[in-house]
């Protein structure tokens, strides 16, 4: 076990060192800036009211709620002890409701939407992109265009031109919501169904969009592979060529995980625009209702949650490489 | 330097891109000479005006009526007055009063009309049908009376006195020469939210992304370039350090930095230039990390170590030994960030933290506004579709380029 054991302590410690770095950031970020987020709020509030007193008075409540006023190093061991205990103070659009409370109740639409549509946005496009490989002439010579064009479609555009095609022209999904406006969340059938039906266009859209992306990787990787001397080797051999287009999928596939790793906050950054368009109840929705109402608590915890969360799928894509990367194998059967 | 470009002028991917990337920079360039302007200029009062030929109904008055006897002219204006969905209602009335429609088709328009007059009834609402439904089949029979007249007449009234002149009279059969109006205004794609001629702003706002999109890609570029070629060349603590750095940045999602970084600026000091900078502050690590894993293996070749026995310094050898050599890659991984600028700055504008919006518009800004008036859900189709277009085929082009540039330079991916 000894090479597993050295390869996922090697990922943990970089884990704990970026989530360090990322709550820093977090953190150091606002308040690196030459604007002061607490006067920024308190203009906000106090537009249009002159006496200087009121504003200052203002100014102090929010410096205090913040902790603004105490030393830099002491707000942030501050930040951080709160944060372990998942504090994250009260929201100011949404009053009295504490930060931690709307977070919440929002991650779990994002988790369920883009967790699912990314997996099968990722399957699709390498299944697509392999075959494209593998036939290559003929319709990897339309398909390929195509296939680039459908992939620069920025994640907001599909989903706006999917709820104008399906939600508007034909009526047969949803406008907007996580779920219809007549339902309390509960585990009817009613509710069920309704949750499915929004679930569709918001789903799909961002299948649509990451399919593109990995099928172009996909089958560059692919004609890599299949041009590589093990193959031309086991033609010789007279290995069958389902066989070979095994071991080429998964020489290939490596890679694409890497590549998911990386490119997997950026896709959850197109997907959380996509969310505002469908006016989908999560993280994505969430963080445009406190931008607009200048909710600044709000916004630091969205973007903490959503590193958060990038970071978590990260690691976990880069443990089951660990499994499925032969060279991680090897060097455990090395010792 | 000419070999490779006419390398890459056999490659049908790179010359499409570069085709269409170079018609949407011509038109930024010319539109602008035919109908010169401020794009922002607000020259609707109302909203989302459709798309089309307007004609000042003023002018119209004043030119001289020619009479033309068109035979389906009379059926047309049917048509368009008794629209689809009123004969939809006008079936379903007859259905409720038990009027026999069974060989009636929804195109027979005139059917429908004289069916209407002959069984329409003012006074006698049918059971079962709500208030609402009713007067809205009383305010349709209202507006079918009208239907018919020989001529209508205009007047003008005297807002002193009350008092109405009639100006003229206008008959089924009159028609005016379009050509001879003294003012018309053709709006492609009709006006925005704020009644702004939507493709004037598409033209300036898509010059102003690109430009966002050029100088994030050569922030992003040059910090890349910088952090890949020391770390790779120099090795030891500054890899070390450069990559600690470059990983960490990878992992963090760029997108919610931008978010961070955008926010904190505050609305008064975000100019397209900033955001444009702190895009590409947010996007160096992925040319950082490539141009690093060329470097170390260009950095033992032969040449690079003649160079470093002949005393070269170290801005030498990267210039002339090793810059080169990399130089396709670093050419296409910025033609890759231009796009990805472009789109980040769209999605930043969408969530409300894009440039502030009195001076130039951008893609994203036009985006964000048709969103906030509800275009997309009132059918306005052109206050955003010809954006995501535009935004689309932008970086369609750069990308099928990069692609084309790719089969180009690595050879294992030719067709």
């Amino acid at each position: 076990m000894q090479g597993y054991r050295k390869y996922f302590t090697k990922k943990i410690v970089w884990f704990l060192i970026t989530f360090f770095v990322a709550v820093t950031l977090n953190f150091f970020l606002p308040r690196l800036m030459p604007a002061d987020p607490v006067s920024a709020i308190t203009g906000k509030l106090a537009a249009g009211n002159a006496d200087a007193k009121a504003v200052q008075k203002i100014y102090d409540r929010y410096a205090e709620e913040f902790g603004t006023n105490k030393p830099i190093l002491q707000q942030y061991l501050l930040f951080l002890k709160n944060m372990f205990k998942g504090d994250f103070g009260t929201s100011f659009s949404q009053y009295p409701r504490s930060v931690s409370d709307i977070i919440s109740s929002a991650i779990w639409w994002t988790v369920c939407l883009q967790l699912p549509a990314i997996i099968v946005g990722w399957l699709l496009g390498n299944i697509l992109g392999a075959l494209a490989a593998y036939i290559r002439k003929g319709w990897d010579k339309v398909l390929l265009p195509i296939t680039i064009f459908l992939s620069n479609v920025p994640a907001f555009g599909m989903a706006v031109t999917l709820l104008v095609v399906f939600a508007i022209k034909l009526k047969i999904a949803p406008v907007a919501g996580g779920y219809a406006f007549d339902q309390i969340p509960n585990f009817s059938w009613a509710f069920i169904k309704s949750v499915i039906s929004h679930y569709q266009l918001p789903f799909w859209s961002i299948v649509l969009v990451s399919i593109g992306g990995q099928a172009i990787g996909m089958r560059s990787m692919s004609i890599y592979e299949l041009n590589a001397d093990y193959v031309k080797y086991a033609r010789f051999l007279g290995v069958k060529d389902r066989k070979i287009v095994g071991y080429v999928f998964r020489n290939a596939m490596l890679p694409q995980i890497t590549g998911l790793a990386l490119s997997i906050g950026t896709m959850i950054g197109g997907a959380l625009v996509a969310e505002i368009i469908f006016s989908y109840p999560g993280l994505g929705s969430t963080m445009y209702a406190a931008i607009t109402a200048a909710d600044y608590p709000l916004i630091s915890a969205t973007t903490l949650i959503i590193t958060i969360m990038v970071l978590i799928v990260t690691f976990l894509l880069d443990l089951i490489y660990g499994f499925i990367d032969p060279r991680v194998k090897a060097a455990q059967f090395d010792n | 330097m000419k070999n490779t470009l006419k390398q890459l002028m056999h490659s049908s991917k790179f010359v499409a891109g570069a085709g269409i990337f170079i018609i949407i920079l011509l038109t930024m360039l010319i539109y602008p000479l035919i109908n010169p302007g401020n794009p922002l200029e607000m020259i609707g009062v109302g909203t989302f005006a459709r798309p089309g030929l307007y004609f000042s109904l003023y002018d119209a008055m004043d030119v001289p009526k020619e009479t033309l006897k068109l035979s389906d002219a009379e059926d047309k204006r049917l048509e368009s007055i008794i629209s689809k969905s009123d004969r939809v209602e006008m079936l379903a009335y007859f259905e409720k009063t038990g009027v026999d429609v069974t060989d009636v088709t929804l195109d027979d328009v005139d059917t429908i009309l004289d069916l209407w007059n002959q069984n329409f009834d003012e006074n006698n609402k049918p059971k079962g049908l709500t208030n609402a439904a009713w007067r809205n089949y009383k305010t349709l029979n209202n507006r079918l009376h009208k239907i018919g007249k020989e001529e209508r007449e205009v007047y003008d009234v005297d807002p002193e006195t009350g008092e109405e002149n009639r100006l003229m009279t206008v008959n089924g059969t009159d028609y005016i020469n379009v050509s001879r109006i003294t003012n018309t205004k053709r709006l492609v794609l009709g006006t925005d939210n704020f009644g702004r001629d939507v493709l004037k702003e598409l033209v300036s706002a898509c010059g102003t992304s690109i430009l966002i999109g050029l100088i994030a890609g050569a922030v992003a570029t040059f910090i890349g370039l910088l952090f890949g070629l020391l770390a790779g060349y120099l090795g030891g603590w500054v890899d070390d350090f450069i990559m600690f750095l470059t990983n960490v940045f990878t992992v963090i999602p760029s997108f919610v930095l931008l978010i961070l970084i955008s926010y904190s600026i505050g609305q008064e000091q975000r100019g397209a230039t900033v955001v444009a900078i702190v895009i590409g502050l947010t996007s160096w690590t992925w040319t950082a990390r490539s141009v690093r894993s060329q470097v170390i293996s260009l950095r033992n070749r032969d040449h690079v170590n003649l160079s470093k026995l002949s005393g070269h310094s170290l801005f030498r050898i990267v210039v002339t030994d090793i810059l080169p050599y990399i130089a396709s890659y670093v050419v296409m991984a910025f033609i890759l960030q231009v796009s990805s600028g472009i789109l980040s700055e769209a999605q930043l504008s969408l969530l409300g933290l894009g440039p502030k919006t009195t001076t130039t518009p951008t893609l994203g800004l036009m985006m964000n506004w048709a969103m906030l008036y509800a275009a997309h859900t009132n059918g306005y189709w052109w206050a955003y579709f010809p954006v995501i277009l535009t935004i689309t085929l932008i970086s369609f082009s750069l990308n099928l380029m990069n692609t084309g540039m790719d089969q180009v330079f690595n050879p294992t991916l030719r067709d």
